[in-house]
């Protein structure tokens, strides 16, 4: 089986690209299965059911949505193994720009869409740098001159990455994706032993463990302060 | 080809005397280098102690390979420019939907063609325009095969971020940025590292404003311009400032541009023109049009001598309709012969 990693801020159209990339692969005969990680709610499982995808759903709740992820992926690529999956696709929101699900030598890919802002590359983290691939979308609404200005910050944080443009409505440019998704001498039957590309966002305060009162009493562990100087 | 090697001998100073963007790539990842200039690369990154990074979440392990690829990928961009290097495009046949083979030999379309696309909804433009963009090598579902400058494309046209084979332009696109036209400009010009920004800068607003109905000016915010504006200037922008050889028009409206001139400034900068149009005075100001019916290409028309005619009638009409427009935005009565 391939893995393969999909993540990117909420709202960027990961879903939809996922959905138009399962259905250009699905037509090579190949049986894709998708893991939706998210934080309180979703019902994009319900959209994958619909077209047929085998889907399991996760929710973090109150954790890291991150850390939810790496402690649930190596049970998820089971589940993907046992389904007999050609391509699993694990598909996580990114909520905080820290984030970090990629895994090292497991294809990643990072959805960030052209509406999102000209200085977005700039603000996330590892999950857009240690990409892959970078799919942007929603092209069709801005500007050529945004999306060329847009891609040129993607490359100058991510020189190494492909970059491409998918657009998740009518599903343009998705069948190239999912030409990059297979990976014939890369199979794996477990996630075990391999590693993050990056530490994770680290927290272990008091408000992690429940605490609601404000005040620096009830601040225990790993606090930091703004440097708000004189 | 700069190597890991060579970025691993150079001090800071070195790297963005001999080739400037590097300034963007330190900015671009946060990446101080104020005060360290005289290191070597690996000199500053010892700078860092590991919480900080663990913090900013910065990767500094790859950094000289990463800014090898980022210098590499800046100088084959740049010097992309100078060889102005697609003369012209080859679509080779493939299959339809239902696997009938495509009835074409081959179509050649050299740079400053206009081309028409015709051929009702789903029926196949956007996979035709998608084979073009990805370079197909008979490895999409057409099994079409396209050829740049009459050999196989090089990987590049797929791959890179920032070197294109298609710049489109269509109905629904918008500015989203809140910016000025000429900061905006401005920006776009920044990234495509141009020599000159100012210059091109007045070249793009006095090409845009040449083409709109009503002119605007450089402190304009974009998100402001009107619809004819807002296209005459993704036109103009497109023509001058885009890398990319081959623009893609779906559908422009008539209102408020010029859209004859605006043909004539894409294939004055020597870009290839696709059009998926149905409008007759578009569609007509095409040399050809590609005719798509159940996902292939049916029939290749050249734009006879009678529909000529026509066209000129057409644009007569055209110009009417304009002068009535611009009476009505003067606030004066219509006036003309009809």
């Amino acid at each position: 089986m391939n893995l393969v990693t999909f993540s990117g801020p909420p709202s960027s159209g990961k879903t939809s690209v996922i959905l138009k990339t399962i259905q250009a692969i699905r037509q090579k005969g190949q049986k894709v299965g998708v893991v939706k990680f998210d934080c309180l709610y979703t019902e994009d499982d319900i959209l994958y059911e619909k077209a047929g995808v085998p889907v399991k759903k996760g929710l973090s709740g109150a954790l890291c949505p991150d850390h939810f992820f790496v402690s649930n992926i190596e049970e998820v690529v089971q589940w993907g193994i046992q389904n007999q999956l050609d391509i699993l696709i694990t598909e996580s929101a990114g909520l905080c720009n820290r984030c970090s699900p990629h895994i090292k030598d497991i294809k990643a890919v990072c959805v960030i869409d052209n509406l999102s802002g000209m200085n977005t590359p700039k603000k996330i983290g590892p999950m857009l740098k240690a990409a892959d691939i970078v799919v942007i979308t929603k092209g069709d609404i801005v500007s050529q001159a945004e999306r060329e200005v847009f891609s040129s910050r993607v490359s100058s944080v991510n020189a190494k990455a492909i970059v491409m443009h998918v657009n998740g409505l009518t599903g343009q440019g998705a069948f190239e994706l999912s030409t990059l998704l297979e990976e014939k001498e890369q199979q794996i039957n477990s996630v075990k032993g391999l590693e993050l590309r990056f530490s994770m966002p680290s927290a272990l305060c008091s408000y992690c463990l429940g605490e609601k009162r404000i005040g620096e009493e009830y601040q225990m562990g790993n606090v930091r302060k703004i440097e708000i100087g004189d | 080809m700069i190597t890991k090697s060579i970025v691993e001998q150079m001090t800071i100073l070195e790297l963005y005397s001999k080739y400037p963007f590097v300034l963007s790539y330190f900015e671009n990842n946060k990446l101080n280098i104020t005060g360290h200039e005289n290191k070597k690369v690996q000199e500053y990154k010892e700078q860092f102690e590991e919480h900080e990074l663990e913090e900013w979440a910065i990767d500094l392990s790859k950094l000289e390979e990463e800014l090898a690829e980022y210098i590499n990928q800046m100088l084959s961009f740049l010097g992309e420019e100078q060889e102005q290097s697609v003369s012209s495009l080859t679509i080779l046949p493939g299959k339809d939907k239902t696997g009938i083979p495509e009835t074409f030999q081959e179509f050649v379309i050299q740079k400053s063609d206009i081309i028409a696309i015709v051929g009702p909804t789903g029926s196949g433009k956007s996979r035709l325009l998608a084979d073009i963009e990805w370079t197909a090598k008979g490895d999409t579902p057409t099994g079409r095969s396209i050829l740049i400058n009459g050999q196989e494309a090089d990987n590049k046209w797929r791959f890179s971020g920032s070197n294109k084979l298609v710049a489109q332009l269509s109905q629904n696109m918008n500015f989203v940025i809140d910016l000025t036209v000429g900061e905006f400009i401005e920006l776009h010009a920044k990234s495509r590292l141009v020599e000159n920004p100012e210059q091109v800068v007045k070249r793009i607003v006095e090409a845009a404003n040449y083409l709109a109905g009503e002119k605007f000016k450089y402190d304009t915010p974009v998100t402001s311009l009107s619809g004819g504006q807002s296209r005459a200037l993704m036109i103009a922008d497109t023509a001058i400032l885009s890398t990319s050889p081959i623009v893609l028009i779906d559908e422009i409206e008539n209102a408020g541009i010029d859209r004859k001139k605006a043909l004539k400034l894409l294939v004055g900068e020597e870009k290839i023109v696709l059009m998926a149009t149905h409008d007759p005075t578009l569609a007509l100001m095409a040399k050809k049009r590609i005719v798509i019916k159940n996902g292939g290409i049916s029939k290749i028309i050249e734009t006879s001598e009678e529909e000529k005619k026509i066209l000129i009638k057409l644009e007569e009409m055209d110009e009417k309709i304009q002068s009535l427009r611009a009476d009505l935005r003067a606030g004066e009565y219509v006036k003309g012969d009809f």
